[in-house]
Order: C-alpha cells, then sequence, then structure tokens
C-alpha cells in the first residue's frame, strides 16, 4: 500500500473528468428527467404589455384531451401563493390576478398528460382583457402623471420609483467638479446600455415530485443556487425544509438566468402537491427570453473631473435602472444596485459619488444577470468608456491616460473613494502585456496611415477591475442568507476520496478544478477525488454559482477543508512514525521525518490508518468540513486590446484583433481558465454588436426569439487570443481570485472604444451598443464618411 | 412550441402530389424541406389541415446543363447548389445565394423550389431568379406550364401564380453567355439571419464591352422581390464604368420599398441596396471579363 | 388527427412507433424512444442543439415530423462511440476542451461529423462555417475548431471511413 502518487500541483492543463458523459450525450439536464406517471405543464401568457384581467375562462381548456388541471391566479390565492417575494425585497405575481404588467407574463398554468396536450389546453384558455396605458420609457415612468404600475403595493411605493440608492462623497465630488471646471477639465458622458438576456442554450424548467406517502418534495431543477432555492421553497410554500429535495442535475448554461425562482417552478411544485403526481414545466425559447431575468438596462450619465494634464480627480454617475415590472434583481440584499459602485474602476480616484433611481416599466422582471458580476459590467462600461472620452478631449492615448491614472501597485490593498478595498493588482503590468502582445506603437502608426487614405482602423483598450467572490457574511446576503461557501471531503479506507461542495456548476469545469485544489492540497491525484454538488440533501449548504464566486468562496472552502484533512493525517502520521508532529514535514503526497525522509507515510496510507489504526485519542475515519466566511471580496483585472476595420460601404465592424490579458490571481486549470475567457469574451461582443431586447411603444418584445435575439455563431466570434498575469490575491488561501465573468466584464467597451476610437478623428464621442451596422453607418454618413 | 394537428400524406411522383393537391384544394400545402413551413407550424402561425410530403420524390433533385439550359429540380437542396462543381464553376452567383440561406444545417433541408414558391420577400433565391431571368416549370392537373419569373411573384406578398393545385417541379436558368456574369451579396446581421439587403446582378457584355443584358434582384427591400428595372434599362448599351454603375445603383435603390424594423431603418436599408448593386455589380464584371 | 406507424432506424437499431402527424422528430427521439442526448435550444431552428444525422444528412431534428423519417436512417451522439471505442470527434472535443456545460454539444457534434465526412480536410474558415448552424454560450467556438482540426487530422491519419457514413449500420 505504500503508493507514492504522483503530484498534481495547481496549474495543471487537466483534461476535464465530467466530459466522459457530456461528448456520450449522457448528460442529465432537467428536461431529461423522466418519471412514471409525469404530467406536463405548460403557461398561459398575456400578450399585453398591461391590462386588467377581467376573466379567465378554462372551460375549454378542461375538455381538450389530456388536460388534468389548469391553474389560475385565483386558485394560487386561496393558499396564499399568487404573490411571492422577490431577491430585491419587491414581491412578484406568481399567476396574475387583477392585471398583467408585461408581455408574455404568466397568467394560468395547465396541466396535462403530454407536453403536446398541455399546449393544446394553454391555446384553449380565454382571457378578456381592458388593455391599459402602457408605460416602456423609465424616463416617463418615473414623471408624476405617469400611470401606476404597482397599485398592489402603493401605501409602501406611492409612485413607479424603486428607489433611490446613493454611496460616496456628494459634497466633496461636486467640490472636485467646481474646481476641475474652473481650472482643469470636465468631460460628460451619457451612455445607454440596452437590456439583454443570458439565453443559455437550455432553458429554464423543473420537474416536481411530490410524495403523498413520505411528504417529500423533490425539485429537479435549472437551479445555480440549489440551497437557497430550498429555503426559499420552505419559506414561501410553508413546507418543511428537510421535507425538500432540490437537485440541480447538469445544467445547460446558468450566465445569471437560473438565479431566480420563476412562476413556472411555483406552479409545478403546486401541481404535483395537488395532484400528487410528478410535473414537469419546460419553457420554450420565447418565454425565456420574455419573461426571465434580463440584465442591464442601464440609463448612465458619468462625468470625470480631471486635472488639465490628465489625472483624474473626481468621478460623478447618475444612473436610471429599469427594472420591469418587479423588482426581481438577483444581489446581494444590502445593495439594491448590485456591486456597480467599483465603477471608479482601475483609477485612483479621489472622490465619487454615484446615485441609482430604479424604476418600473411594463416589461419583464429582473434586472441582474447575463455574466455580470452584479453589475460590474455596467460599472466597468461607464469608467472605461468615459476614460477614453477623456483621453480624446485632452488629445491623450487612451493607454498614456490609463497609465498615467493606474492606482500603483504598491497602493494595494487600496481604499477606493466608493470603500471597496481592492486585494491586489498590477494594472499597468497587465496593460503594457496586452500593448506589447499587439505592437501598439505599430497599429498606432498603421491607423496614421490608413485614416490618411480614409480607410477607417480603431484600436480600443479596455483595463477594468473586476470584483468578485460575494461575499463576507457582514455585508453581503442573498434574500438573508450570508453569502459563505463549503466543502466537506470524505477520504475513504483505499485513499480515494469524496468530497462535496456548496456551489453548482453549469459548466465551470467545478468537477476537474475543485478535484485539482483537494489534489494539490494532499498531493493526490484529481483522478482519486471525485466532486458532488447540486444535490441539497447531500451537499453543504452553499450560496451557488454565479458572479463568479464559486473559487473565491467555496474554492476557499475546499481548500481549507483538504487542509484540515491534512492536519488529522499529520496527527495519524505522528502516531504511526513515533515522532512528534513537530518532527515531520510534508510533501506532495507525503509526511516524513525531518531528517530521515525514508521514514514517512503517504496520504493513502494514512487514510487507511485512520479507519483500521487510528490513534486512540482521535476519532476514526478522514473527513473534514469547511464553511468559509471570505474576508473581503477578490479583485480580478486585465486589459483587453481590441483592433477593428470598419466597412465604409454599410457600416459593418470587423473585428481584426482581440488580445485578452487576464490577471485572476492563482490560476488552477490554465485549460479551464482560457475556456471561460473565450466564453465571455464572446458574450462581450454579443451585448456590444448584436444582442438587445428592445420593447416597441406597445410593450412587445422585439428579439423574442433566436431570429431576433442574434446569438454570434462562429462566423461573428472572432478567433480571441489570450495571455495571462499572475497577481495573487492576499486573502484568499491559494491566492485565486476567479476569472468567469472579467471577459463578459472587461471586452464590450473595448469594441466600443474601438469602433469610437476609429472616427474620434472626425468628432465621434460615443455611439450606443449595440453596434448595428445600421447605426454606425449614420455615424458614417452624418460625417460625409460612407463610402462603395 | 408545439405545432396544432394536420393530416399528413405522403406522395411518391409528382402525380401523386398533384392529384392530392387537387383533391383537398386550398387546404392542402407541399411538404418539401419543411424549413420555413415547420418553424410558422410549431408557432401556430401556419395552420394547413393537410401536409403532402414530396421528400421522397428523389426524381426531382437535380441540377443539369442540357442544350443551353440549366435545369434544376425543385427538390433540389441548397446544401447541393453549395456542393457542385457545375454550379461552382459556371453559375457561381447561385453559390452567393445558396450558401446565403439561413445556415448550413437548414440548407440540408431547404430546397431550391421551395425558397422560390414560399414567395417570402425575405428570401433569397427570388431576387437571384429575377436576374437571371429564369423560369419555372409548374405541373398541374391540366399539365404542365413554363412561368417566366418575372410573372411568377406577384404583387403581394407569400403569394404566386400557382394555383392551388399546381406544384413547382423544376427552374431553368440560361446557361451562361460568353462575356456573362453574376454574383449575389447580401448583407446580414448575422449567419442564419434574413436579408437587411441583397441584390442580385446578372450581366452580359457584348463584343464591345457594353451592356447588353441586365438583369437586377432585390431582397427583403419591399414587399415582394423586386426586379430593378430601370435600373436595368439604365445599363442597356452601356460600358460597366463607375459612373453608370452608380447611376444604376441609384436607381436600384430607388425601386426599394423598404419596412424599417431591427435590422435597420427605411434610409438605411435603401442605401444598402445602393451599395450592394455597386458590389455586385463590380464582381459581375470581374466575373464577366474572366476575373474569379 | 392523423396518427401513424413508422419504423426508423437510430445508430443502427431498428425502432417502431404510433406517432400523431404532428409530433416533432426531436420530441419522438427524446420523450418516446429515452434517447435524450439530442437537445432543445430554441423554437425558430436557429441553434442547432437538436442535430442529427437523417440518411447522413445533418438534420435540425425540431423541424422535421416524425412521420417524415419513417423508413430512414438516423445516427444521433448516442451512435458515436462503437464498440467502447470513441469516435475522433469525442476525443478531440475533450482534448482541446470544446464544451462547458455540455448542451450544445450533442448537436455540435453531429455537425462535425457531417462536415468532415463531407471535407475531411477543412481550413479553419471551413470549419466556422460549417458549424455555423450551431450555437454554443459557453465556448465561443475557438477550441470547437481546434477539436474539429485534431479529429479531422486524426482520421485522416487512420484513413478510417467516419462512422455513421451510411447512416449508422
Amino acid at each position: 500500500m505504500a503508493t507514492h502518487v504522483q503530484s498534481h500541483a495547481l496549474g495543471e492543463a487537466y483534461k476535464r473528468k465530467e466530459d466522459a458523459r457530456f461528448i456520450r450525450g449522457e448528460g442529465k439536464y432537467v428536461d431529461d428527467v423522466q418519471l412514471k406517471g409525469m404530467l406536463y405543464g405548460d403557461i398561459v401568457r398575456s400578450p399585453y404589455a398591461h391590462a386588467l384581467i377581467k376573466n379567465v375562462d378554462i372551460s375549454e381548456a378542461l375538455k381538450v384531451p389530456g388536460v388534468v388541471a389548469v391553474i389560475t391566479g385565483k386558485d394560487l390565492d386561496a393558499a396564499g401563493l399568487a404573490w411571492m417575494p422577490t431577491l430585491s425585497a419587491d414581491t412578484e405575481a406568481v399567476l396574475a390576478l387583477d392585471r398583467v404588467l408585461y408581455q408574455m407574463q404568466e397568467v394560468a398554468f395547465v396541466v396535462a398528460t403530454s407536453r403536446y396536450a398541455a399546449a393544446d389546453g394553454v391555446a384553449a384558455v380565454s382571457v378578456d382583457y381592458e388593455p391599459l396605458q402602457v408605460v416602456v420609457d423609465p424616463a416617463k415612468s418615473m414623471q408624476a402623471d405617469a400611470p401606476l404600475l404597482r397599485p398592489d403595493k402603493k401605501e409602501k411605493q406611492p409612485t413607479n420609483q424603486i428607489y433611490h440608492w446613493e454611496t460616496g462623497d456628494r459634497e466633496g465630488t461636486d467640490a472636485a467638479f467646481k474646481e476641475a471646471e474652473a481650472n482643469g477639465v470636465v468631460v460628460q458622458q451619457e451612455m445607454y446600455i440596452p437590456r439583454i438576456h443570458p439565453a443559455p442554450i437550455e432553458t429554464c424548467g423543473c420537474v416536481a415530485d411530490y410524495n403523498k406517502t413520505t411528504g417529500k418534495l423533490t425539485v429537479w431543477m435549472t437551479s445555480q443556487a440549489p440551497h437557497v432555492h430550498r429555503t426559499l421553497f420552505a419559506i414561501v410554500a410553508g413546507l418543511p425544509e428537510h421535507r425538500i429535495r432540490i437537485i440541480s442535475p447538469d445544467v445547460g448554461g446558468g450566465f445569471g438566468n437560473k438565479v431566480p425562482i420563476y412562476p413556472g417552478y411555483v406552479c409545478a411544485v403546486v401541481a404535483s402537491l395537488t395532484t400528487g403526481k410528478p410535473v414537469k414545466w419546460i419553457e420554450d425559447r420565447t418565454e425565456n427570453l420574455c419573461s426571465t431575468g434580463f440584465a442591464r438596462d442601464y440609463h448612465i450619465k458619468a462625468e470625470v473631473a480631471a486635472d488639465k494634464d490628465g489625472t483624474v480627480k473626481a468621478l460623478r454617475v447618475y444612473t436610471l435602472a429599469d427594472h420591469g415590472a418587479f423588482d426581481a434583481a438577483a444581489q446581494p440584499s444590502k445593495f439594491p444596485a448590485g456591486l456597480f459602485h467599483i465603477c471608479t474602476g482601475s483609477y485612483d480616484f479621489k472622490k465619487a459619488f454615484v446615485e441609482v433611481d430604479a424604476v418600473h416599466t411594463n416589461k419583464a422582471p429582473g434586472g441582474i444577470a447575463y455574466r455580470c458580476s452584479f453589475r460590474v459590467t455596467e460599472a466597468s462600461y461607464l469608467i472605461e468608456r468615459t476614460m477614453d472620452t477623456l483621453a480624446h478631449d485632452l488629445g491623450k492615448d487612451p493607454a498614456e491616460l490609463r497609465m498615467q491614472n493606474f492606482i500603483k501597485p504598491e497602493a494595494f490593498p487600496y481604499r477606493s473613494a466608493l470603500d471597496w478595498t481592492y486585494d491586489s493588482g498590477n494594472y499597468e503590468g497587465a496593460l503594457r502585456l496586452a500593448m506589447k502582445n499587439v505592437d501598439y506603437e505599430g497599429l498606432r502608426r498603421e491607423q496614421a496611415e490608413k485614416r490618411a487614405r480614409g480607410e477607417l482602423m480603431g484600436i480600443g483598450i479596455s483595463s477594468f477591475t473586476e470584483i468578485v467572490g460575494a461575499g463576507p457574511g457582514k455585508h453581503f446576503d442573498i434574500a438573508g442568507i450570508q453569502m459563505f461557501d463549503s466543502c466537506e471531503i470524505r477520504v475513504h479506507p483505499t485513499g480515494k476520496a469524496l468530497a462535496r461542495i456548496g456551489v453548482q456548476t453549469q459548466g465551470q469545469g467545478h468537477e476537474t478544478t475543485f478535484a485539482q485544489i483537494i489534489g494539490a492540497e494532499l498531493g493526490m491525484s484529481p483522478d482519486d477525488i471525485d466532486i458532488e454538488h447540486g444535490d441539497t440533501d447531500t451537499a453543504p449548504y452553499g450560496l451557488g454559482t454565479y458572479a463568479s464566486r464559486s473559487t473565491p468562496v467555496a474554492g476557499a472552502a475546499t481548500a481549507l477543508a483538504a487542509r484540515k484533512v491534512r492536519d488529522k493525517a499529520k496527527k495519524i502520521a505522528a502516531y504511526l512514525l513515533e515522532v512528534g508532529e513537530d518532527d515531520l514535514e510534508w510533501e506532495p503526497g507525503r509526511f516524513f521525518v525531518k531528517g530521515a525522509p525514508a521514514k514517512g507515510k503517504t496520504i493513502q496510507e494514512l487514510a487507511f490508518a485512520a479507519y483500521t489504526n487510528c490513534p486512540p485519542y482521535l476519532e476514526p475515519g478522514l473527513e473534514a468540513v469547511n464553511y468559509y466566511d471570505p474576508p473581503n471580496l477578490t479583485y480580478p483585472f486585465g486589459s483587453y486590446i481590441c483592433i477593428v476595420d470598419i466597412d465604409r460601404g454599410t457600416g459593418q465592424v470587423h473585428i481584426r484583433r482581440f488580445m485578452a490579458v487576464d490577471d485572476c490571481g492563482t490560476i488552477i486549470n490554465p485549460m479551464i481558465v482560457e475556456g471561460q475567457i473565450h466564453g465571455g469574451l464572446t458574450q462581450g461582443l454579443a451585448p456590444a454588436m448584436y444582442e438587445e431586447l428592445s420593447y416597441d411603444e406597445n410593450g412587445n418584445v422585439l428579439g423574442s426569439n433566436f431570429q431576433d435575439y442574434l446569438i454570434p455563431t462562429s462566423m461573428e466570434t472572432p478567433h480571441w487570443e489570450t495571455d495571462r498575469t499572475v497577481t495573487p490575491s492576499p486573502h484568499h488561501p491559494i491566492g485565486a481570485k476567479g476569472v468567469g465573468e472579467s471577459p463578459t466584464v472587461g471586452a464590450p467597451q473595448a469594441i466600443v472604444n474601438a469602433v469610437v476610437d476609429a472616427l474620434a478623428h472626425v468628432g465621434v464621442r460615443h455611439i450606443d451598443i449595440p453596434l448595428s451596422p445600421w447605426k454606425v453607418w449614420k455615424v458614417l454618413e452624418e460625417h460625409g464618411l460612407t463610402g462603395d | 412550441m408545439i405545432p396544432g394537428t394536420y393530416d399528413y400524406l405522403v406522395a411518391r411522383s409528382v402525380d401523386e402530389a398533384v392529384a392530392l393537391l387537387d383533391q383537398h384544394g386550398g387546404e392542402a400545402k407541399i411538404l418539401a424541406g419543411g424549413q420555413s413551413l415547420i418553424p410558422l407550424m410549431r408557432f401556430r402561425i401556419a395552420g394547413p389541415s393537410v401536409l403532402i410530403d414530396i421528400n421522397h420524390i428523389n426524381s426531382l433533385e437535380y441540377i443539369q446543363e442540357i442544350d443551353g439550359t440549366l435545369h434544376i429540380g425543385a427538390l433540389t437542396r441548397e446544401a447541393e447548389l453549395d456542393q457542385s462543381a457545375l454550379i461552382r464553376e459556371r453559375y457561381p452567383i447561385l453559390l452567393d445565394t445558396s450558401t446565403m440561406v439561413a445556415d448550413p444545417v437548414v440548407r440540408n433541408w431547404a430546397t431550391v423550389g421551395g425558397n422560390i414558391a414560399h414567395a417570402d420577400p425575405a428570401n433569397d433565391h427570388p431576387a437571384t431568379m429575377l436576374a437571371l431571368g429564369a423560369r419555372v416549370v409548374a405541373r398541374g392537373p391540366a399539365g404542365e406550364r413554363v412561368i417566366p419569373i418575372d410573372e411568377f411573384f406577384t404583387d403581394a406578398p407569400f403569394e404566386t401564380a400557382l394555383g392551388s393545385n399546381e406544384m413547382l417541379t423544376e427552374i431553368r436558368i440560361p446557361a451562361p453567355a460568353e462575356r456573362s456574369g453574376g454574383a449575389y451579396f447580401k448583407l446580414e446581421r448575422k449567419v442564419g439571419d434574413y436579408a437587411i439587403a441583397g441584390v442580385a446582378v446578372y450581366i452580359i457584355l457584348d463584343g464591345s464591352g457594353n451592356v447588353s443584358y441586365a438583369g437586377i434582384g432585390l431582397t427583403n427591400v419591399g414587399q415582394t422581390p423586386i426586379k430593378a428595372r430601370a435600373a436595368e434599362q439604365s445599363l442597356l448599351g452601356k460600358p460597366l464604368d463607375d459612373a453608370n454603375i452608380h447611376a444604376a445603383a441609384d436607381l436600384a435603390a430607388a425601386a426599394t420599398q423598404p419596412t424599417a424594423d431591427t435590422r435597420g431603418p427605411v434610409e438605411y436599408k435603401r442605401a444598402m441596396a445602393r451599395t450592394l448593386t455597386v458590389r455586385a455589380l463590380h464582381k459581375a464584371l470581374t466575373r464577366a471579363t474572366g476575373g474569379e | 388527427m392523423s396518427t401513424h406507424h413508422i419504423s426508423v432506424t437510430i445508430n443502427g437499431t431498428p425502432y417502431q412507433g404510433d406517432v400523431e402527424s404532428r409530433t416533432l422528430l426531436v420530441h419522438w427521439i427524446r420523450d418516446i424512444l429515452g434517447l435524450t442526448g439530442t437537445h432543445i435550444g430554441c423554437d425558430t431552428s436557429a441553434c442547432g442543439a437538436c442535430t442529427i444525422l437523417v440518411d447522413g444528412k445533418a438534420t435540425k431534428s425540431c423541424a422535421m415530423f416524425a412521420v417524415q423519417a419513417d423508413g430512414r436512417q438516423i445516427m444521433t451522439v448516442e451512435g458515436l462511440e462503437q464498440g467502447g471505442k470513441l469516435h475522433p470527434l469525442q476525443e478531440g472535443f475533450h482534448e482541446e476542451h470544446a464544451l462547458q456545460c455540455g448542451y450544445c454539444t450533442p448537436g455540435m457534434l453531429m455537425s462535425s461529423l457531417a462536415l468532415l465526412q463531407r471535407n475531411p480536410n477543412p481550413s479553419e474558415h471551413e470549419i466556422r462555417v460549417g458549424i455555423s448552424g450551431n450555437l454554443c454560450r459557453c465556448t465561443g467556438y475557438v477550441n470547437i475548431v481546434k477539436a474539429i482540426q485534431y479529429a479531422a487530422e486524426k482520421m485522416q491519419a487512420a484513413e478510417q471511413v467516419p462512422v455513421g457514413a451510411e447512416g449508422g449500420e
């Protein structure tokens, strides 16, 4: 049994353990769950964006062959379930009672013996609507004469405005601006970040299975946070929490879409409770785009005050946030605008002030999703755009202006003007590497030559700072539950391990990376460590995977749990080798006696001993659990450089090259990190140039399916180039920061900056995303730059 | 998205298909590739009570050049055009067009005949067929008739000269003359999208390099596929120099009646019809004078 | 409402069933036959998650009725591995990290197979065209291109006829 196992340090491009089932089509996603006697649910939805419901006639639907039941808002109301709390202290209709507030809002739930019968049942439900005036413009919704959209909460909130939130030093910032107006430079930039949708290829859905005999409710669910969902089901539905089991099986992409609780889940649970049969509800793509949690929809005014030489002094931001009909935004409850106030970014602003007004409109509910790190996408966009505008106004090179203003490496840990303590950073290092990789000087020369010939070439930089790993329990909670995370490790007698974690992969590769973390701590092969998560009956309580928190929080818990295992193994080693613990040294996979390296015990031998020859003063077995309350967030960062050429005849933007330098601290698996970056860059390209979930003035969704909601294919997506710097997080047990959302945070503005840069010489200062060809062409036309 | 119910019938020959169409009057639709029809049925926007599956009529899949005419069977899949050496070498405008239809998987089933008969002004082949001066063959209970393409599309969208008991069996295109060239340019937001605007151009030059034939068809810039007649006329008897190309492009743009949508405002679509006409004419000229 | 009795060969195995004329092929394969490797991702035949081979042709099975498959040969992702041996494409996807959540992967594999059957040595551009009917939200396509290149090389080296050329007998 004296096997000396090859060590697997962090930083190995270990091939993924989870691939085996996916490449064979043996993944198990929610819609793959088939249970005996299973019924199917489908939802009747409102065609109107704003209307009173006069009547819901289900009589014809009940006659459709195969239809078993139709649940309406009134039925739910009798059980106190017509409304449910959101993650942002609002309430949301499960099934509409007296009115609908957005197109495609849920009105009734048809239960049938087959998918097809359920659809026929939906078509047979007849609803009488009385249309009301539609409000889709958030600015209009803020006005006193706007129709009140939420009479249900008018005592608490008499207008459409949900909240006003502010942070920072208003007076100090205003004073700095006055000073800059007199003796320096002030730059103002208005920008709109339109509504988009995470649109994972797998839509949302569940199978709810209530067992009348045992009183146990099992729900297979597309969930990024199964434990939180279990607790919420317990509280909202009044079911005993130990009799609820949420299983997040394989999840086909999340990106924040699978964090909220949707009416479909609640209805499926109710239907299963009442019929005693399993009920499957799977939404289709149109339902997914039109009714589940959207992202962005921020109308921003950003201002920077600087010295004449370009040294920034103050940042002032006003934002109007459109949350749709219900504020169902998913973010830590004490931060209604998420982590938006990271918007001072990578720059040393002395003063800053941010305010956000949030308002209801007749659109789908939500607000925070799509790989955004809780509004960091919005924050990073505004500062990187505004810095570029400042650079152009001053006639300074945008790279130079950034270097001048970067927080210096020696300033860390750095307390920002908006009260975040950045753990570590080397912003100049990342930007210089990116510039070197693309030959920045050469590109600027090329641009000048091309410009002289009338060709439009642009170079755009984005030097972003991310903020992830929520977070310290004192400040960060989801629906009241502190945002710790967890890992439980059990090592078997023959030296193999099973670990369970509280986070939930939707493609991030946890079965591999978390095995690598444990493998590195214990000197074991990741092959010998299996990772499980997603089943709330067995996994330790965790807050789930979103906002790039898995590695910073659960990864820390995992390393620390592994160290507890190693600590116990050390005690066993001391006992077996008959020395004191202080006489032992560790090399990956083995404790040995100092000065007598041949005398040692492998981790496998120690595991065996834990069950067969355990020291009498220790508990037998070899397992450990850690619940980790992070001391701080982590701050990944990077610099991206995008090079574009604009077709003067059509306004099409061609991305010639995109160089992404990322720093996520310690890298667990470079292959997986790179894959995350490729995917995130593509989801940064998409909002910059293609995706937009817009509404017409009647509240009709434009972009309600994949014909009009433009997900990039392999043809639109450039060949991404990536590089790395490594600046570990000083407070994280393995120095890792997380990386999944860095590219969505950093990329869009690199592209916009490039396009604006291509046109800056004729005075163009901003173009709102998405940079559709018609929009760019219009700008060209206004400046006499169109061609053949 | 679940379709409504319908009756499914299989036709194993053209005669059988025609007989079934005749039997069911306007209630029946031909199911060829189904790549446009089935999605519409899933949204319950289309709800034919009868579908006649013609996908087993393999005798309708062919690409043959015989005696100065290219014959394309109506059931020929777009993918077959994509992969045909004959098309690539002698009819590159058709390759330009087929490779722009939807995406490569859809193209395995989508048919040239279907793309034309569906008469969606957003479909790509109609403009190309208009530019080429194609003819289509229709078969009905009374027999066969040949319809010139510019009489095939009516002035209403999704409507053709086909009777409800007729089906398209073949498309005929004149073999390329000496000094002829064509091109199809489609501006799309992404692969798989309908055109923001599309322009098909086919020209024949005479011995002096002047245009003796000009065909210009426009995609998705009006209620129907558009034949830009004034633009075509403007080129006859003239060389394809920049001035004439621009003049024709202006006329092509003027012939459009675009609808504003998320692809762009009217002004943009019109401008793109112009830009693409310029580019297509240049490309056609290159091909007509021996280039690629 | 008409129902039909259909006989279809899938991955070399004969299947029979009674279906409504409106039953989509993807629903029959998944819900009735239990071959859940093929996935559904949209309602406009855009995403390609449902891609299978029908008579050797890459096909979006959400845009075909089950009745249309009567008498035809189908290959799904479950048919790629033969005799316990992974197809070079499956190997390539694993080696090159061309999948993350795995949901688009079956359809992507089938489109890639069809591509390599037609064009055994595609350029990067040809690969990107070939998979442009399949959406992926996770990978950004870079590694999928590499995976297909890996498989093309492996298949050419082995000079093996790609599995399923005749539809999976």
